[in-house]
């Protein structure tokens, strides 16, 4: 009886630390970033590194202002939604109310095919399509810019804002629309004033975890946007947050690849932040539904 | 005929929603089906036979995908290999095992925060800890996606084992099992099919990733066994696309290689799709 104890207590502890590894891949990942970050920001000076509005790290006098990146990777991402979440939206209310069964499982499939698809496969297609396009129909020298950007991306967002849209309308109470129903109310007008409204906190999750995306995404990106450090408008080549890590760090050393680092690290921050709000809607989503 | 007494104004926003929403769908459905079609009808004159069996070589100029589709292998491999039992284990101990809230709600919030980093940031921390001390390899890439493919694996698991019915853990306790032997022959084989699934949902996220590999495994293209090839720099399928593509301009290599990966995107929804239904029918019996 005695030994059985102790074999069910090593087994227990085994299993609990296996558990705890994700804790310590969480601390592990968010300490080693802070530490290889910090002496980058601390040499060059946080309001210079943050503000700054020149990157040129192997100029004689090096630079090292991140603000074009902040601002492209804010610009991009804000881009991506507004173009994304509308047409996301619109097709999770019809695919999750009123498609037929046959349309549904098609798109469902559709969607999940969208998701699967590897980011440089969509990197390639915009590069090939997109820019080009960009460059002949707004008469522009150089069609890799943030507008290609915001739309691959908006593009590479879509399948998560449908899926989670859809799951929470279709989580809605039945109650709900079958009471606006009976008052008149048509099945469009019902949808979208009673059911969306009581699907907002699900809708939001769908658009914080597109936020989420679109600032993480580095691949599809670097081969869209042309990669150069400039401040952000809509037809000139930019460089993002992730791209700047990407697409330097094979040749960065000393204090150009530390901060690379610190980018990484602001980068963190956001990405932090976002979970944050996830978790804050997400929490309200489950409350609401029960 | 209820049409007709509807007001003006109330018309106006049901057809303006109505067209809005069908616009929407049909936008989406031809993207995919634009990109899907545009890529394999790009690509697919580009696989052949020499393409899929033979390393590049500068010689005859030719290039050929063996060696990343076999480091693609090897990394899903190792990956596997390394992430099941870490998944599994942590799954098991927060559905069975834990008892304090405390410490099951801090495990779900690091898997939350984990599914949200991005593969970028991924990649450094690889190069950091793994990179660094191994040198840049196949196994640092795959010790990379581990921990990125570990909420993956724990939550499909956890899910399965949820519906595994308190019953039967009783069933085992009563017939005087202790709890390690009830997990080990009741629980675990009743959470088969999860683990299925999460294995092809971390088979289809490996092969879709490049930016976490691109600083931990590195991209060579040279031909080497499973052993050997580990322990090596090497190009999985879409990190070789990248470097084609954007480094070297070999846009028909990289459309050939967008076509395989298209179909085996196409595949690999397939299985999960059909293993979806499966456990679907399983769990109504």
């Amino acid at each position: 009886m005695k030994k059985k104890d102790w074999t069910e207590n090593i087994i227990c502890g085994i299993f609990l630390v296996l558990g705890l590894i994700t804790v310590g891949c969480v601390l592990l990942i968010s300490v080693y970033l802070i530490i290889s970050g910090i002496p980058a920001i601390r040499e060059i000076g946080l309001t210079k590194f943050l503000l700054g509005k020149e990157w040129a790290p192997t100029a004689s006098q090096p630079r090292y202002g991140i603000l074009p990146f902040i601002l492209s990777s804010i610009y991009g991402t804000a881009g991506a939604i507004l173009i994304g979440v509308p047409l996301g939206f619109f097709t999770a209310v019809y695919l999750a109310k009123l498609a037929p069964a046959k349309i549904k499982t098609v798109m469902e499939s559709v969607v999940s095919l969208l998701a699967g698809i590897p980011s440089v496969v969509y990197g390639l297609a915009g590069m090939m399509v997109l820019v080009p396009g960009i460059r002949k129909f707004f008469n522009v020298p150089d069609g890799a810019s943030l507008l290609a950007a915001m739309i691959v991306l908006a593009i590479m967002i879509l399948p998560s804002i449908i899926h989670v849209s859809m799951a929470a309308l279709e989580a809605v109470p039945k109650e709900y629309e079958d009471a606006s129903f009976a008052l008149g109310a048509s099945p469009l007008e019902t949808y979208f004033r009673i059911s969306v409204p009581a699907a907002k906190s699900g809708l939001g999750a769908a658009i914080v975890l597109g936020v989420g995306r679109a600032i993480g995404e580095a691949m599809a990106v670097v081969m869209v946007s042309g990669n150069v450090a400039n401040m952000p408008s809509l037809f000139a080549s930019v460089r993002f947050l992730t791209t700047a890590v990407a697409s330097e760090m094979a040749y960065s050393g000393g204090l150009h690849r530390e901060a690379l680092f610190s980018i990484a690290l602001v980068l963190f921050l956001f990405i932090m932040l976002i979970n944050a709000a996830l978790h804050f809607f997400l929490k309200g989503h489950t409350a609401n539904s029960q | 005929m209820l049409g007709n007494q509807l007001s003006w104004k109330r018309k106006t926003y049901i057809g303006l929603m109505e067209v809005l929403m069908y616009l929407c769908t049909g936008l989406t459905a031809a993207l995919a089906l634009f990109l899907v079609g545009y890529v394999l009808l790009r690509g697919l004159h580009g696989i052949t036979w020499q393409f899929l069996s033979t390393e590049p070589s500068y010689l005859s100029g030719t290039i050929g995908i063996l060696p990343n589709l076999l480091n693609t292998i090897y990394i899903i491999f190792a990956t596997l290999v390394l992430v099941l039992p870490l998944g599994i284990g942590a799954a098991v101990y927060l559905t069975e095992y834990a008892g304090n809230r405390k410490i099951v709600g801090m495990i779900e919030y690091a898997a939350e925060t984990l599914s949200g980093i991005p593969s970028i940031i991924y990649g450094l921390a690889g190069m950091l800890f793994f990179s660094n001390h191994l040198g840049s390899c196949l196994l640092a890439g795959a010790l990379t996606l581990v921990i990125m493919n570990l909420p993956v694996v724990m939550r499909t698991t956890q899910e399965s084992l949820k519906t595994v019915p308190q019953g039967y853990r009783e069933g085992a306790f009563a017939l005087g099992a202790g709890k390690w032997r009830a997990i080990r022959t009741v629980v675990m084989p009743a959470c088969v099919d999860g683990v299925i699934t999460g294995c092809i949902l971390v088979v289809g996220r490996i092969l879709g990733e490049s930016a976490a590999l691109l600083f931990s495994a590195g991209f060579a293209h040279a031909l080497h066994g499973v052993l050997d090839g580990l322990m090596r720099p090497g190009a999985t399928l879409t990190v070789a696309l990248y470097v084609y593509a954007k480094d070297q301009g070999e846009f028909g290599a990289a459309f050939a290689i967008a076509a395989l990966l298209m179909a085996l995107t196409v595949f690999i929804n397939l299985c999960t799709a059909l293993t979806g239904k499966y456990c679907k029918r399983k769990n109504s019996i």
